[in-house]
């Protein structure tokens, strides 16, 4: 195998400082123990994360974004581990018009879900609600539950099934103890990813919350609507700790190139 | 496909029953409410009435007749486009160079690379905000002491800043893009290639170039949709005057409250993405038929 030249080191290197520069500089900032924006060098302070305990709005949006992220992902799985068994193993009329239906959310921009969202929730009466949220992060992160759920399906030994039934085990005894724990790794990997998409949804999530169900990213893009300021930075960086802790179990788990390439359309926002 | 017909019409029925819990899900919460979206955008609006459930072309008419919407649109494709074309030139030498790294770097700094798109956009966005900000921002005295400028260039609330900021959060998928397709090339290729005297400039652009063009101009699709519909960071670099579709749909829907004219805005940007998307998807399928028979 051919070695990259010095050409291609020093491209390379350029390009991991472009793609981290922005991330690292919210981090850096955070830690600055002056009160206004900037980089610190010599000193630095916790201040801004132990002012953020005095924003009760940011800590409550955080609140509702766990919430709404794992309970979007459990329901979500709830109906995407049955279709991905469904995909997985039949062959049926309008099977591809079916699994183009499921991933659409990833084709479909989400400013067009938000205001499809929140014209529907509006007009039947839960417009602004938590359960409106959830519904609507529901199908947002549905494809990504989907893929991963599916991926593993796919690769799945059937002849295990076969056996656990030819042994006496009725469908539910076989799902159960053969099946689930055969797809396991893609319905975790594939509720970490939903949980994170759901998680950091801004452009959707914008059109449907109202100040009681405000998520995280709502409440930071707001607020950096009209100043930015270190608090700000503060509440960045500790998103992205969480973010970066997901991303390395999930490396960890299942393989971080295998859960963003899985087949069956792109990712996306 | 070997399954006989009694087989087959079972099996379409399990496959249904399994399926129908979230075939309802979805007509009932993303294909209805598209459709009440594209009808919204035929009624009519005012400051004091309210949205009034009319058919009228209205909106529609505004948005083809003012020259601000022409501005917008052409705008959000301007931006959209040269996100992506970064993203490319870029990219595309990125992956081959990841490619080529060994096992443990490799993985290192795919996940470097790729990660960020996970990373909430509003942190991401931000942080080109601060790189930027003002005329004495990181950015700029960076690129003056480098000697790549004389004097600051703006960032902030232009263009420019947009599209930077736009193709840095769109490049991880072109890269993962490019990288798939390289996962599939024959390094014995390359090998023969070298053997029969071929320079490597030679054999990227005569051998590798070839094969993963698919790959690129998918990856180019992907990052052209999701910038032209992208939301916050236009709505942060670019500021509460450069609007592109999406914040402009924003701003009707929770601004001005004029939610058919916003409706009508995000019909079009959908029906022109998936003309777009599924029009060159075609044409790369013309063109690279012997490739994906």
């Amino acid at each position: 195998m051919s070695r990259n030249g010095p050409v291609a080191l020093i491209f390379h290197t350029l390009f991991v400082v472009f793609m981290v520069a922005p991330i690292l500089v919210v981090c850096w900032v955070a830690f600055t123990p002056e009160g206004f924006l900037s980089i610190p060098l010599t000193h630095f302070s916790l201040r801004w994360f132990r002012a953020l305990a005095n924003y009760p709005e940011f800590v409550h949006a955080f609140g509702v974004s766990l919430w709404l992220g794992a309970l979007s992902s459990c329901i979500a799985l709830l109906f995407a581990v049955p279709a991905a068994l469904a995909l997985s193993r039949t062959r049926f009329r309008g099977r591809d018009a079916l699994s183009a239906l499921f991933l659409s959310p990833l084709m479909i921009p989400h400013v067009v879900l938000g205001i499809a969202f929140l014209r529907f929730f509006t007009s039947v009466g839960i417009g602004g609600t938590f359960v409106a949220l959830v519904i609507a992060h529901v199908v947002v992160v549905f494809p990504f539950a989907l893929r991963l759920t599916l991926a593993s399906a796919t690769g799945m030994d059937r002849s295990v099934e076969m056996a656990a039934i030819s042994l006496g085990a009725d469908g539910w005894t076989m799902f159960r103890r053969v099946t689930l724990p055969a797809i396991l790794p893609g319905i975790v990997s594939g509720w970490m990813l939903a949980f994170i998409q759901s998680f950091d949804d801004l452009t959707m999530t914008v059109f449907l919350a109202t100040p009681g169900t405000e998520t995280l990213p709502v409440r930071m893009f707001l607020y950096i609507q009209d100043n930015i300021d270190p608090l700000v930075t503060s509440v960045s960086a500790s998103v992205i700790a969480i973010t970066m802790a997901v991303l390395i179990l999930l490396d960890r788990v299942y393989g971080l190139d295998r859960v963003l390439t899985a087949k069956g359309g792109d990712a996306g926002r | 496909m070997s399954v006989t017909a009694a087989t087959d019409s079972s099996d379409a029925r399990a496959g249904l029953s399994l399926a129908l819990p979230a075939l309802m899900l979805f007509i009932g919460v993303v294909v209805i409410p598209l459709v009440m979206t594209v009808m919204l955008s035929f009624h009519d609006w005012g400051q004091y009435k309210g949205i009034e459930p009319v058919f009228i072309l209205k909106n529609w008419i505004e948005i083809f007749d003012d020259p601000y919407y022409a501005e917008m649109f052409w705008r959000t494709f301007r931006v959209a486009v040269l996100a992506t074309l970064i993203t490319a030139v870029f990219g595309v030498p990125e992956a081959y160079i990841l490619n080529r790294m060994q096992g443990r770097w490799k993985g290192l700094f795919l996940l470097v690379i790729i990660g960020p798109l996970l990373i909430s956009v509003v942190a991401r966005t931000l942080g080109w905000a601060l790189l930027f900000g003002g005329n004495n921002g990181l950015a700029n005295k960076l690129l003056m002491t480098v000697g790549l400028i004389d004097s600051p260039v703006r960032f902030m609330f232009t263009e420019t800043g947009m599209i930077i900021a736009l193709a840095h959060a769109m490049m991880p998928f072109m890269v993962l893009a490019v990288w798939t397709a390289l996962q599939r090339l024959d390094p014995q290729v390359e090998n023969a290639a070298l053997s029969l005297g071929a320079g490597s400039l030679t054999v990227v652009r005569r051998i590798v170039l070839p094969q993963i063009m698919p790959g690129v101009l998918s990856g180019a699709i992907i990052v052209f949709s999701l910038s032209a519909s992208a939301f916050a960071t236009p709505a942060i670099i670019g500021g509460r005057r450069l609007k592109v579709a999406a914040t402009l749909a924003y701003d009707e829907f929770l601004n001005t409250l004029n939610w058919p004219l916003g409706a009508a805005v995000a019909v079009l940007l959908l029906i022109a993405l998936v003309l777009i998307v599924v029009g060159s998807n075609a044409l790369i399928e013309r063109r690279y038929q012997e490739m994906f028979r």
